[in-house]
């Protein structure tokens, strides 16, 4: 810690965003960047604290002190290499990681956490363009083979490591590109494809073999895969999505919230045609049923593409705007949370059960909801539905934001064999290791749907017992 | 009951007593011998009865005795035919109690006798009358007879032979299966000397020994001693005084004192002795330190050395410059300095070898020695004055011993050598200088030519990851060494497992930790009082034999700095001056074969070093270099204590030096072990590999030859710390005294290789110190790709480091739980901090406890158990007022205690808020820096308690840095905003037990009612002074962890520095009970406790009471920034900032919820446990064992045995405290002053009340004006009210805390503490009417005068002792002569020195003026101008506040000085210099520019408002 008093002299400075009406006309990154003089000076912010809480919350344990310190002396390389020491890819988590680390910041006890996030993303921006970052290929390469399977987020991780460590990886990804729900959930306005290709290049680089188009327990079968490399991680996601199964559910106009995401990544790419993209919320009154992250990119990305209005609904309360007194700071602050594409524009309600959706019987016209209500008693909150609250919000676009239950079950997991859990996500031990032998997983096939910075983590974890696995059988 | 001393029970160790004393002389300065003498003596005894102590029985001294000449005379009368005076010897034996044990021992004797062609004369019954022997002494007093001898040779010649009978007889009977053997013990044998002394109370020696009220006893002197030590265990041979003297003091350096004079045993040779083999050991076994110094006193004596030459050589002088000595007598120093390390130690001495008399004191000259040479040719020396009366017409001179100074009387030639001219018959003996000059060389003055490179090369990774270097160790402690020249701070405490408790490889340094000084010696302050310190030391030892003088002796390499460069290592390493020549030993072992490969690799080292000693090496180059995947280094530790034990153990370690060249040590702690086991010269090569590195990346902005200095001297600064702590001044003698404890190494390899430290709790072997090496080799060397260098999170938290109690969750919990009530959470922490706790974080871990249950309703209530919970000592300025004080408000509400901590509190706070809240804390501390210790602040109190150590920096002072004190911090602590605040590692007015004895008799006085406690930080021995500590009259003692500790420290104190708190008070309480103390004496612990089973646990260690500080903290919202000492807490606890100061947001609420529910889980635990009160379950070792589930690789050969081992005397002896300590103030002068003043105190009357007064009459004052504040609070009485007139020597603390209108007016002399702590009253001293001697020259006040005094004023006409005004924070004061450190730490008043000043003068002087009068016109050389500065006294101003001071001393005391410059002003006045220190001008410069500045403001309004601009 360069500046002691740091924190005393400086405000909090957030590099913010580009003006609304102009970002919501593209899909570009949403967020600015500030100079390198004012991001030292938000560096110099940190205090070094004897217990860092922003460390402890971190899933990939990034040592934010010592890296803020640097950033702050100006040691931009140090910073990096401090910060590559636990996160593969920062550049990722630096764009859109929710940033626990600034929930548990002790300067997040007066409400003005050190800007750990964007910190992070400026370390890396400038590494990559100070060209701190080349390909080190490995020097000695073990001989054993593996496989990952999914590009997400952990996949990445895992064959990141695994490559570095001297294995030959392998890759594999059932979609054109690689990048799983980096590249074809995550809005363009949040996280630029660029960014996911530059890593992938780089990796590509050192040695690491990337099979896209290519899906496992079909074009190749599981079993095979098993017979031909000495150690196989699954990280392919959670992407059975959860279903609203109620009246009029078939209708159409009603769509998962990960395809309509999808279509539109993949046009922005070119990979599909504007004739092609079915999904299209222009002039419609689009109606995001679930108050998640994926709901609120819904929103973005209806309003880019000029929809007339949008609604987003949620179950649950809407969160208070303060911590409440049962969660307390360190821990993740469950607070109201509006993002970039709330502000764009979007009405937002809470405390909304859907009941059926109406339409002439083949398409969708609207949603009858009722208003519930929550009670806390016996340690858990009961739900009490208001049957005179019954409304119909009328739309012409439905997207369910549900979230995901478990992994696509069907295919590669059923042919392994693999066991599952309680909740039908892949079982394993605390080496990541499945109940098959040479078989790992990670990710959210493991954990069910969940954050980026948590399947890098798991990812980094997996690759770590995979690696040992392979040594041990030298 | 015990009739011999027990050897080791539980943690308890024979080694750790400790003694303090009173002593005194008296003789005839013509050798004329009388009676009287002897009862004089006996009077002295008498007179100082306040510095022994009493056992538990009330009865049993701790020992007495007296030296007279052997009374022949006496013996003829009474019938025996005995051979001329010098032909005849005698002495007492003691005897066993079993006659024929004691029939064997005296065959033995007499065999030896005849052997020795000594003829036996007979044996003399000497009559006793043990009718006055309390019950402890009783049970153990030895059968005691006289024996007679004689010779027909000369006088010589028999007396040395009666020292080989004796010490032959001391051999053989040592050596002998005679049972109680260990009664045989005799006290003196001698044809000049007879000794009688016992486990007797002073009152009691004349008593039992009826000889000594035989008027016809005769002798020309009496040399007396009366003994306090800590224990009462038999101990009837360790009274004193012992064959040639007295001692009190402590010899701190013991250890290694011992065990350089066995190794010396090998090469002495001395022809008056003949063969010296008969007589080894020179030393004695188990015996006290003062009685190892008289043993080698008594060598050099009997070798033909002199009294003066045997003291001059064992306790040296300070040779540094400021020492105003002759460069003969330096020399001289010099010389005997490279053969004899200082015995180091506070320590007045007296001694007599029957012809001559004298006394000496250490160089620091902390134990106060004052004498009386009258007209009628008696001298009396004394610890105190007043010892002896004598009529004012009478005394011819009236003097103290100064630091490192000698007086002795010849009382054949009936005359008195001063110091000077012993000395300079000393150093003139020899041409000490040019042997010097012609033989030594200093090893910074070697040229070398070229300069050797730091840089490892490719090889750096490899030694980084292999030696164990993590981030914190770069980045924490090199960096910041290299980058400042300074030790890191760090603050709130340590919370990471022992080394021996973490799963974690550790280097074996870390499993060692520092001792420290409390309570029976001072530690010294390494800063201010750097003239008696240093680390000079020499390399190249030499087969010398010390009883001969030689130039041969100063043949080698002189070295001031013994951490050195590569530079100068290669220097060292090649170095052929006068044929000296080294061996290159590597420290490397296979690592394949583990530990059987570093066992191996040991034994061929130490194998290896022997031959390097046959072959006539100088000095061996231990080298771990050269590291790789088969080569691992052996720890650099055991290496260098290998090779030095076990040359020990061959008798040639004197012949060789070890230099040690190791990648291994990179901190502070590490080069102390390194030197503290015997190396001389280290060369820590890694760091400086790493300093480069740092440079060259431009991490440090310093070119690298600064860089390195700079660690050296962080090193060095470090080191003068930690043997400061200890009260060791110089590193030779520090060396090899292993002043260490190991905690968690096994036996096995203890014994062998670190013989004599002491380790209690077993631990790991070869096998486990192997593997440690061993994991950080493979993984640098094994590994394929290089490990990248991680933070190891020792010092602050990281996910994958080192485990933290306090953690996140731990944090979180406990606030959220605290805040809500909740206690499910509340619980989910317990359960969390429990498991940490068996992870295992603390030794208490490895422990369960044992479940029997009974229904909770039938366990007494919460209220009763919060009761026994206080918050910690933190002050007002170290945390924020709005911490302070709501912590005060909660422990006020729920019946518990809160703590000042150290810096006074704001009076404000004494009454109820107008919420019927109460900021008051109950617990008033007193540290060493006595910051706003004022009557009206003491009779606040309800508990009073003695900071004597903290868990955090225990020995060490502490500064608050003048930018943190502001207003109202300055107002709290009586001194000035901006004024930088230092408090002195000891408390001046605490040397010794019997001293701090006087403390609570002090604090008693003034606020009767007010419990006493002590606290006390846990490390070896502590037990052992908590004992000391009751027998001093202490109500409560607090053990503290090393553990905890919430203040900014260094980092290696916070580390390293004592003991875990279980240790610590597990010892304390099996010591107190062995002594059957514990009955008397509440015992308080606090370090890191957190849980209700933590609660339970330590109370089942022994503790009634227990202190939170940290958790109270975290409970208020301290997060564990370890940011105290920058100021800049986030959180608003621990900052004065009042920005930072807005953000706290903790409650009083918070607090109580906090300790609810901790009571409320207590209880489950003791109706779990099975019993319904807590007083059921303190001490009970027996419901604690332990836990077979708590296992690792570490800890499985861990044992607490000792630790949990309930003394035999439990069965007897209470476990608490059930009775109040006996109050010694029932009976004293101050309850008539109080009695006299009635009509003051009530009316505010003028009384006048006069008085004769003794050395017995303590603390006059402090009870009256501990009444007056009380009634009248800190404005007291007006000026005069009360005026006492007293005639006589007043004893210690005369006027201690008085308070406004009273004066005491004194004719006659006075101890130590005058004025300590004044509290607005005047004294004042003058000569006794009809004095023959010349106020200006003669001393008639003692040592530490003013002592944290916060207003009033003094006029002493007289010279005073040392540390005259030390901590002054307010007081005035005038007077004629002052000792050594005068003005020392003063941050305010104003004092006047109208004569000579000592040296060191305003060392630490932050704030006041001293004005002193420069006739010899060289007080500059005195003036330590570290902090001041001098100019002469020309402004208006300051001349007329200087003349008015000399007025007032005039008009009280009539002075005759006075007198003389006021006659002349003109002529005198010029001559006075001015000593303003740098903080406090700057301050005043302000003020007045202040005053300047709102000035001009008033005149720019009214230019403003006037009405016609």
């Amino acid at each position: 810690m360069a500046d002691a008093t740091g924190f005393l002299k400086i405000k909090r400075k957030e590099a913010g965003n580009r003006p609304l009406h102009e970002r919501i006309c593209d899909f570009s990154e949403v967020e600015q960047v500030l100079n390198s003089e004012d991001r030292m000076l938000q560096a110099s912010r940190c205090m070094d604290c004897g217990i860092p809480f922003c460390h402890w919350s971190c899933p990939v344990d990034n040592l934010i002190p010592e890296w803020n310190d640097l950033l702050y002396k100006g040691d931009w390389r140090g910073a990096y290499e401090r910060l590559n020491a636990t996160n593969n890819f920062p550049e990722f988590t630096g764009r859109i990681c929710p940033a626990s680390c600034e929930h548990a910041c002790v300067l997040n006890i007066g409400q003005e956490p050190v800007t750990i996030r964007e910190n992070e993303v400026a370390i890396v921006e400038k590494a990559f363009t100070e060209g701190y970052i080349k390909p080190v290929p490995p020097k000695k390469r073990t001989g054993k083979k593996v496989a990952v399977i999914g590009s997400g987020p952990s996949g990445m991780a895992a064959a990141d490591l695994l490559n570095k460590a001297g294995h030959y990886v392998t890759l594999f990804e059932k979609d054109e590109k690689a990048g799983g729900l980096l590249r074809y959930g995550i809005p363009d306005f949040k996280l630029s494809k660029a960014t996911i290709d530059r890593r992938l290049n780089l990796m590509e680089k050192e040695g690491l073999v990337i099979r896209t188009s290519t899906i496992i327990g079909k074009d190749i079968s599981g079993k095979e895969l098993i017979d031909n490399f000495d150690a196989v991680c699954i990280a392919i996601g959670a992407g059975y999505p959860r279903k609203l199964p109620v009246e009029g559910s078939e209708f159409e106009g009603i769509y998962f919230a990960v395809d309509f995401l999808t279509a539109q990544n993949r046009f922005n790419a070119g990979q599909l045609s504007a004739t092609d993209n079915r999904i299209n919320a222009e002039g419609k009154r689009v109606l995001v049923i679930g108050g998640g992250d994926t709901g609120s990119d819904c929103v973005g990305t209806a309003i880019r593409q000029k929809a007339a209005s949008v609604t987003q609904i949620e179950i649950l309360p809407k969160p208070p705007l303060a911590r409440a007194i049962d969660n307390p700071w360190p821990f993740y602050a469950k607070i109201l949370k509006t993002t970039t594409s709330h502000e764009e524009g979007c009405e937002r309600l809470w405390n909304l059960s859907t009941l059926r959706f109406v339409g002439d019987g083949k398409i969708t016209r609207g949603a009858e909801v009722e208003e519930v209500r929550w009670e806390y008693s016996d340690n858990k909150y009961i739900m009490t539905p208001l049957p005179e609250t019954r409304r119909v919000i009328e739309t012409d676009l439905v997207l369910l934001a549900l979230g995901f239950v478990h992994p696509v079950l069907d295919g590669l997991l059923t042919e392994l064999g693999v066991e599952l859990d309680a909740r039908k996500n892949v079982k394993v031990d605390k080496h990541q290791s499945t109940s098959q032998k040479k078989v790992f997983a990670a990710g959210d096939t493991v954990s069910g749907t969940s954050l980026v910075v948590n399947a890098i983590a798991s990812g980094r974890k997996a690759a770590k017992y995979i690696d040992r696995y392979l040594r041990s059988l030298e | 009951m015990r009739t011999e001393r027990p050897l080791n029970h539980g943690l308890y160790r024979q080694e750790f007593e400790h003694e303090n004393c009173g002593i005194g002389f008296v003789a005839h300065l013509k050798g004329r011998k009388s009676h009287s003498i002897v009862s004089q003596g006996l009077d002295i005894l008498r007179n100082m009865t306040h510095r022994g102590a009493e056992g538990a029985d009330k009865k049993t001294g701790d020992g007495a005795g007296v030296l007279i000449q052997i009374p022949r005379d006496f013996y003829l009368i009474q019938g025996y035919a005995l051979p001329p005076e010098g032909q005849f010897g005698t002495g007492l034996i003691f005897l066993p109690q079993d006659a024929s044990d004691a029939a064997k021992c005296e065959e033995i004797l007499l065999n030896i006798i005849s052997e020795e062609e000594v003829s036996f004369i007979g044996f003399r019954d000497v009559p006793r009358n043990n009718s006055v022997l309390g019950e402890i002494s009783h049970a153990a007093e030895p059968f005691i007879k006289q024996i007679l001898l004689g010779a027909e040779t000369e006088q010589e010649i028999l007396e040395r032979k009666l020292y080989i009978i004796r010490k032959r007889a001391e051999v053989a009977i040592r050596n002998s299966d005679i049972r109680q053997k260990n009664f045989f013990y005799l006290p003196s044998l001698s044809t000049k000397v007879l000794v009688y002394k016992g486990m007797l109370t002073s009152l009691q020696l004349g008593d039992y020994f009826t000889d000594l009220s035989d008027e016809r006893l005769k002798s020309a002197i009496a040399l007396v001693h009366s003994r306090f030590s800590t224990n009462t265990f038999p101990s009837w041979d360790l009274a004193q005084p012992f064959r040639v003297l007295g001692h009190n003091g402590e010899i701190n350096t013991i250890r290694g004192n011992r065990m350089w004079m066995e190794a010396r045993e090998s090469i002495l040779k001395s022809d008056k002795l003949g063969d010296l083999s008969r007589i080894y050991p020179i030393i004695e076994p188990g015996k006290s330190d003062s009685a190892s110094l008289d043993n080698v006193l008594e060598f050099l004596l009997m070798s033909g050395k002199s009294l003066p030459y045997a003291m001059s050589i064992l306790i040296p002088e300070s040779i540094n410059a400021k020492n105003p000595i002759s460069n003969e007598l330096r020399a001289f120093y010099h010389y005997h300095s490279t053969f004899m390390e200082p015995w180091d130690g506070p320590a007045s001495l007296i001694f007599s070898d029957g012809r001559y008399i004298g006394g000496m004191l250490d160089r620091n000259g902390l134990r106060p020695s004052r004498y009386v040479i009258t007209t009628n040719d008696h001298i009396v020396m004394g610890s105190e004055t007043g010892v002896q009366t004598f009529k004012p017409e009478e005394i011819r001179e009236k003097g103290r011993l100064k630091p490192g100074k000698m007086l002795l009387v010849d009382t054949e030639a009936g005359r008195i050598y001063y110091d000077n001219e012993l000395k300079a018959t000393l150093a003139g003996e020899y041409p000490y200088g040019d042997w010097i000059h012609q033989n030594m060389v200093n090893l910074e003055e070697i040229e070398t030519g070229q300069v050797i490179t730091p840089e490892l090369g490719p090889c750096y990774n490899k030694y980084i990851t292999s030696f164990n270097y993590s981030m914190e160790d770069i980045e924490k402690i090199i960096k910041e060494m290299a980058a400042t020249g300074k030790e890191p701070t760090g603050s709130m405490g340590n919370d990471v497992p022992l080394a021996v408790l973490s799963k974690k490889p550790y280097r074996l340094f870390n499993y060692f930790k520092q001792l420290f000084a409390q309570v029976t010696n001072p530690p010294i302050d390494p800063i201010r009082e750097e003239l008696v310190m240093t680390l000079s030391g020499y390399l190249g030892s030499l087969q010398q034999n010390l009883l001969e003088t030689s130039p041969d002796h100063v043949k080698m390499v002189r070295f001031r700095n013994p951490v050195i460069s590569n530079t100068y290592f290669q220097v060292v390493k090649n170095l052929r001056y006068k044929g000296f020549s080294a061996a290159n030993l590597t420290m490397l072992f296979d690592a394949s074969k583990e530990a059987e490969g570093l066992q191996s690799a040991v034994d061929k080292l130490c194998a290896d070093a022997e031959k390097a000693v046959d072959e006539g090496k100088n000095y061996i180059i231990l080298s771990d270099r050269g590291i790789d995947k088969n080569l691992a280094p052996i720890p650099s530790l055991m290496a260098v204590s290998a090779v030095h034990h076990y040359l020990i153990s061959k008798r040639k370690r004197m012949q060789i030096d070890i230099v040690v060249e190791s990648a291994e040590p990179r901190e502070v702690m590490h080069f102390a072990l390194l030197f503290g086991y015997g190396a001389s010269i280290i060369n820590p090569y890694m760091s400086f590999a790493i300093i480069d590195k740092l440079v060259k990346d431009k991490a440090i902005q310093l070119d690298y030859q600064n860089a390195e200095a700079n660690y050296i001297n962080a090193i060095n600064k470090g080191l003068l710390k930690i043997m400061s702590k200890m009260g060791i001044s110089t590193l030779r003698s520090y060396r090899s005294s292993q002043i260490f404890e190991a905690v968690g190494i096994h036996s096995d390899v203890i014994d062998k290789y670190f013989a004599g430290t002491i380790s209690r709790i077993g631990g790991i072997g070869m096998a486990e110190i192997a593997e440690e090496v061993l994991v950080p080799l493979r993984k640098a060397f094994i590994e394929e790709q290089q490990p990248e260098i991680l933070t190891e999170g020792v010092y602050s938290y990281r996910k994958h480091g080192e485990h933290h109690a306090w953690n996140p969750e731990t944090i979180a919990l406990l606030q959220w739980s605290t805040r809500t009530r909740d206690r499910e959470k509340f619980r989910l922490y317990s359960n969390l901090v429990n498991k940490d706790t068996a992870h295992p974080g603390f030794i208490r871990g490895l422990l369960r406890i044992k479940k029997n249950p009974i229904p909770l309703a039938e366990v007494e209530p919460a209220e009763n158990i919060m009761k026994r919970f206080v918050t910690g000592a933190m002050s007002y300025g170290s945390i924020s007022r709005e911490a302070h004080e709501t912590m005060a408000i909660a422990m006020n509400r729920i019946g518990g205690r809160s703590n000042t901590g150290e810096g006074g509190e704001d009076p404000e706070r004494f009454k109820p808020r107008a919420d019927g809240e109460s900021t008051r804390s109950a617990i008033k501390q007193v540290a060493s820096g006595r910051f706003g210790v004022t009557a009206e602040y003491l009779v606040n109190a309800d508990e009073i308690q003695i900071k004597i150590a903290q868990g955090a920096k225990p020995g060490e002072g502490g500064q608050l840095p003048g930018h943190k004190v502001d207003k109202i911090i300055a107002k709290t602590r009586y001194s000035i905003p901006g004024i930088t605040l230092i408090s002195p590692p000891p408390h001046h007015d605490i040397y010794s037990i019997e001293d701090l004895s006087q403390l609570i008799f002090d604090l008693k006085n003034i606020n009767p009612k007010a419990r006493i406690s002590v606290k006390l930080v846990s490390e070896s021995g502590v037990g052992t002074i908590a004992a000391g500590v009751t027998k001093a009259g202490a109500d409560l003692i607090t053990i503290s962890g090393y553990e905890g500790g919430t203040g900014a420290s260094p980092s290696s104190s916070i580390k390293h520095a004592g003991l875990p708190l279980e240790l610590g008070l597990a010892e304390t309480q099996q010591t107190l009970v062995m002594n059957n103390l514990r009955r008397k004496v509440m015992l308080q612990a606090d370090g890191e406790i957190k849980t209700a089973l933590d609660i339970v646990m330590i109370a089942m260690l022994g503790a009634e009471e227990f202190g939170f500080a940290t958790s109270a903290l975290v409970v208020l919202g301290c997060v564990m920034m370890r940011k105290c000492h920058l100021n800049t807490c986030p959180v608003g606890v621990a900052t004065q900032n009042p920005e930072l100061r807005k953000r706290f947001t903790g409650k009083a609420d918070y607090l109580v919820n906090f300790f609810r529910m901790l009571a409320e889980d207590v209880r489950e635990y003791l109706a779990e446990i099975g019993c319904r009160s807590m007083d059921e379950i303190i001490g009970r070792f027996d419901l604690l064992e332990r836990n077979p589930e708590v296992d690792h690789w570490k800890i499985k050969n861990l044992d607490l045995t000792a630790m949990l081992a309930m003394p035999e005397e439990s069965k007897t002896n209470a476990m608490r405290c059930i009775e109040k300590q006996e109050s010694k103030i029932d009976n004293i002068l101050d309850l008539e002053l109080i009695r006299e003043a009635d009509k003051a105190l009530s009316e505010k009357q003028p009384v006048e009340i006069t008085r004769t007064i003794r050395n017995t009459d303590r603390t006059i004052g402090a009870m009256l004006s501990g009444k007056i504040a009380t009634l009248y609070g800190s404005a007291g009485l007006p000026d005069g009210t009360i005026k006492c007139r007293f005639t006589g020597s007043a004893g210690q603390s005369f006027g201690a805390f008085l308070a406004p209108g009273i004066e005491l007016y004194l004719e006659g002399d006075a101890n130590d503490y005058l004025g300590k702590g004044l509290s607005g009253g005047r004294i004042i001293v003058v000569p006794p009417e009809g004095s023959a001697f010349e106020p200006d020259k003669n001393i008639i006040i003692g040592n530490t005068v003013l002592y944290g005094a916060t207003r009033g004023e003094i006029y002493i006409s007289g010279v005073t002792g040392e540390r005259f005004a030390v901590r002054n924070s307010g007081a005035n004061a005038v007077v004629e002569g002052v000792g050594n450190h005068c003005c020392e730490y003063m941050t305010g008043g104003r004092v006047v020195v109208l004569g000579k000043t000592g040296s060191n003068f305003a060392a630490g002087m932050s704030g006041g003026i001293a004005y002193v009068f420069n006739e010899s016109g060289n007080f500059d050389y005195y003036c330590n101008m570290g902090m001041v500065e001098l100019s002469l006294v020309e402004e208006l101003s300051e001349i007329s506040e200087l003349t008015e001071f000399i007025n007032r001393h005039y008009m009280f005391t009539q002075s005759k000085k006075a007198r003389m410059i006021l006659d002349d002003l003109d002529k005198y006045i010029p001559m006075f210099i001015k000593v303003v220190p740098y903080d406090y001008k700057k301050v005043l410069q302000e003020q007045e520019l202040e005053e300047l500045r709102k000035k001009i403001a008033d005149v720019e309004m009214d230019v403003e408002y006037d009405p016609k601009s």
